[in-house]
């Protein structure tokens, strides 16, 4: 995806292209088969799962994470194969030929222009290291749960949520259009509803709170969705496609036919786009359900909701970048930005070990979306990845942490966990050394990279507004590094604080495996001086990474680009040193008094504590304003529909009413008269039959003497 | 002796009759004044026969009818008699006003 605008930007850097085997002779035919089976294990272990999985010996939890395993396998595979490629402007459709799917609308005798898409796979550089991430990560995680989960009441089911989940976010990635994106991202959505809400069912003890969650969650990304989705409508209504490739040569042909400038539009229908992963990776204003969402168990939490489904809406912004305009970047690099900071200073107020991880990584994923804005489209994949690798480790650390403390997450009833739990204590204080920007641990080569982005962006536009990022991402990186150093000093240092902290317990290997694989990939995830494959062959001192993925556009040449890079290595540096002493002065040397710190700043810490009371104001605005919404609904409702319905039936009744006294005094009234006239006749004609013949006789003789007169007199 | 003297005999006998027939308690005087009513009858159609104009040679019509009369007269008496006896049998009585069975 990349490719296209990637010449410019490679030349411009002076990068050598690697030298590498050609594309066509490392992929054979069959490679197409093999990237489907990714996705697609799981899918089948998904099936498997829902029908048989309570059946299975373990309840099947075996199925999901072989699956994945063998996933994992393939991606791992098949990215190697990429590395020893190692061409930055690899893309797999040119390399070989890839099975495309043509779909129609209506009339499959129609082929031109709106009636039908093709949908492919996309496998360039960038989705083969996601991909192989995601595998790898998601594979750690079944892996961990089989430990974590273990006496969950509804485990078969976790496990199969787990699995589907795998197939949209690893399908996702390889999807060469906008349609088939959303349908993953939106399958990915009902798995984080079912998982974050996985407790609420449990059939024990039912966790309300849970229930809450997984709907606020399932809401607010709803919001970003449906942007998405109108954003997408806006392009295919102007383009006709949704393929990613086609859509970045429509819009470059459209700015260049529009003398270079970006219509407003397609600046509204970027940022439209862009919302979908405000909603998705917790961005401000959407960034309210990602806390909120640690009330599922924490290998979802590590999952999803901090290293593989969150960052989708990060590749997300970066698949869309060619789309945006550059307000559009402005927006989103400021949107980041902000979220960086904001979420980092929740961070430091928080007690319960899991909430600091969530701030944290809506925080690292302001960082990626502050990077793919300001142009290091390469950076902010490469923190992408390289954060899913320790956030995973971290959250999966604070699991055993939580696992080992019998569910306690409050970080002010632990202390002194080190020698009682010594692996998870290792892998979470070198994913902390790499998420605070520590040289040679994987974080600082990706964060390093994305202030460098920013600072060249600053450089180049040289606007007060574009340099905000730059100062915004430098003092979230300090931040940063103070929180994450709290939470350590706080969980692993000192004395046990609570009772539950005196009898923890190291983790089983299987969980204590995944945190060991990803610690090591927090290590060596970023510059790999002896393992990297690039660097044997190119001799480069960049990240492999870098290397392998390269920005579409330079915004500074490569002087400006070394001096951007000095100054954000000085300044990051600079930051995660006095982030870490200021952690040490407070929690572990307990030279300053945070309690004190807190009170000094009262209502400010309160704010800031209490998130800055954005669930509150949320609340009273948006789903007040809904519900008032609702209620007026229902008012309309129930006096203007019911009202036209009840009058209806009220004049119906009337008509029905009026018809009833017709009926009974009309109709009846006839018949009812006909009959008492009759009755009334025969009373009192029956007084002339008295039975008695003599009287009969005299009645016949008058009669006689009456036709007589009659006849005689001619009366008549 | 003219025609009106035999019919003022008739209109006699027939008012006679008719009172009877009207107002006598007794069913068996009741049928004698039907008998009356009948013979006055009789007696009408001799007498307009008799004095037939131009004469009553050829013509007995009137007698022939009034023999019918009296034929039929006869057949009628014993039939009365007879639902008079079944009547007295029956109600115990033959005071045309007791029985008023046929009221209804």
């Amino acid at each position: 995806m990349l490719a296209l605008a990637l010449q410019h930007g490679a030349e411009a850097a002076g990068h050598a292209a690697v030298a590498g085997a050609s594309a066509a002779e490392v992929f054979g035919p069959s490679t197409a088969a093999w990237l489907l089976a990714v996705p697609l294990l799981p899918l089948a272990a998904w099936v498997l799962q829902v029908c048989f999985g309570r059946f299975l010996p373990r309840q099947g939890d075996w199925l999901p994470t072989g699956a994945l395993a063998a996933a994992a396998v393939i991606a791992i595979w098949h990215f190697v194969k990429v590395l020893s490629v190692g061409d930055p402007d690899f893309a797999l459709a040119e390399a070989i030929d890839l099975p495309r799917w043509k779909f129609f609308f209506s009339d499959p005798g129609l082929t031109e222009g709106l009636a039908g898409f093709t949908a492919g796979i996309l496998y360039d550089n960038v989705s083969a290291a996601i991909l192989a991430m995601v595998a790898l990560v998601s594979f750690l995680i079944h892996l961990f749960s089989t430990g974590y989960m273990q006496g969950d009441s509804r485990y078969n089911l976790f496990f199969s949520n787990l699995a589907l989940f795998s197939f949209a976010m690893l399908a996702l990635v390889i999807s060469d259009n906008l349609l088939f994106f959303f349908v993953f991202w939106e399958i990915m959505g009902l798995c984080s509803y079912l998982l974050i809400g996985h407790l609420a069912a449990d059939k024990e003890k039912p966790k309300m709170s849970a229930a809450w969650a997984s709907m606020k969650a399932f809401m607010t990304t709803r919001i970003g969705d449906i942007c998405l989705f109108i954003g997408m409508m806006m392009m295919f209504q102007a383009f006709g496609t949704l393929s990613f490739s086609e859509l970045y040569q429509a819009v470059e042909s459209h700015v260049a036919g529009n003398g270079g400038e970006w219509s407003p539009w397609l600046t509204g229908a970027g940022v439209m786009m862009f919302l979908g992963a405000v909603g998705k990776s917790a961005q401000f204003p959407l960034h309210v359900w990602l806390p909120d969402a640690m009330e599922g168990p924490t290998p979802v939490s590590a999952m999803i909701h901090a290293a593989t489904m969150v960052s989708a809406g990060v590749y997300l912004t970066a698949r869309l970048y060619l789309m945006l305009s550059p307000t559009a970047q402005l927006i989103v690099a400021i949107v980041g930005g902000f979220t960086a900071i904001f979420a980092a200073t929740i961070g430091i107020t928080q007690y319960d070990i899991k909430k600091v991880l969530a701030w944290s990584t809506i925080s690292q994923l302001g960082y990626m979306i502050c990077a793919i804005g300001a142009g290091g489209v390469a950076a902010g994949l490469f923190h992408l990845l390289t954060h899913a690798f320790f956030k995973a480790c971290l959250f999966l650390g604070s699991g055993s942490v939580i696992h080992g403390c019998h569910h306690e997450q409050d970080m002010r009833q632990m202390g002194g966990l080190r020698k009682k739990m010594p692996l998870t204590y290792l892998s979470m204080l070198v994913s902390t050394l790499a998420i605070s920007g520590v040289p040679l641990f994987a974080g600082y080569y990706s964060k390093d990279t994305i202030i460098a982005k920013t600072l060249e962006r600053s450089m180049a536009e040289g606007s007060l507004v574009w340099s905000l990022p730059f100062y915004l991402l430098v003092a979230a990186a300090a931040i940063t590094a103070f929180y994450m150093f709290r939470l350590i000093f706080m969980t692993f240092h000192g004395k046990p604080r609570a009772h539950c902290s005196e009898h923890a317990h190291e983790s089983p290997w299987n969980m204590t495996l995944p945190l060991l694989v990803l610690g090591a990939f927090a290590v060596l995830g970023g510059k790999v001086w002896l393992l990297d494959p690039l660097h044997a062959v190119s001799g480069g001192q960049e990240p492999w990474f870098l290397r392998l993925v390269h920005d579409p556009h330079q915004f500074v040449d490569h002087a400006g680009a070394h001096h951007a890079h000095v100054t954000a290595m000085s300044a990051s540096l600079a930051a995660a040193a006095a982030g870490i002493l200021f952690a040490c002065l407070f929690y572990l040397w307990k030279r300053l008094d945070p309690a004190r710190v807190a009170a000094a700043f009262g209502g400010v810490y309160r704010l800031v504590y209490d998130k800055y009371r954005f669930d509150e104001l949320y609340l009273a605005t948006a789903v007040r304003g809904t519900m008032i919404l609702s209620a007026f609904a229902a008012w309309v409702d129930k006096t203007f529909v019911d009202g036209v319905v009840n009058n209806v039936g009220r004049v119906m009744r009337g008509l029905g009413d009026a018809s009833a006294a017709t009926d009974l005094h009309v109709v009846d009234g006839a018949v009812n008269f006909v009959g008492e006239a009759t009755v009334a006749a025969g009373q009192t004609v029956r007084r002339f039959q008295t039975g008695r013949i003599q009287q009969y006789a005299y009645f016949t003789f008058a009669g006689a003497v009456v036709l007589a007169a009659v006849v005689l007199f001619r009366v008549i | 002796m003219g025609l009106s003297a035999y019919l003022t005999v008739g209109a006699l006998l027939f008012l006679i009759g008719l009172v009877m027939v009207a107002a006598r308690r007794n069913l068996i005087y009741v049928l004698m004044g039907l008998e009356l009513i009948l013979n006055a009858a009789n007696l009408n159609l001799v007498a307009f026969n008799r004095f037939r104009p131009g004469g009553m040679e050829g013509h007995l019509d009137g007698q022939i009818g009034a023999i019918f009369v009296i034929i039929l007269a006869a057949a009628e008496a014993a039939i009365a008699l007879a639902i008079v006896l079944n009547v007295h049998s029956l109600f115990e009585t033959i005071r045309p006003d007791d029985i008023d069975a046929m009221k209804d």
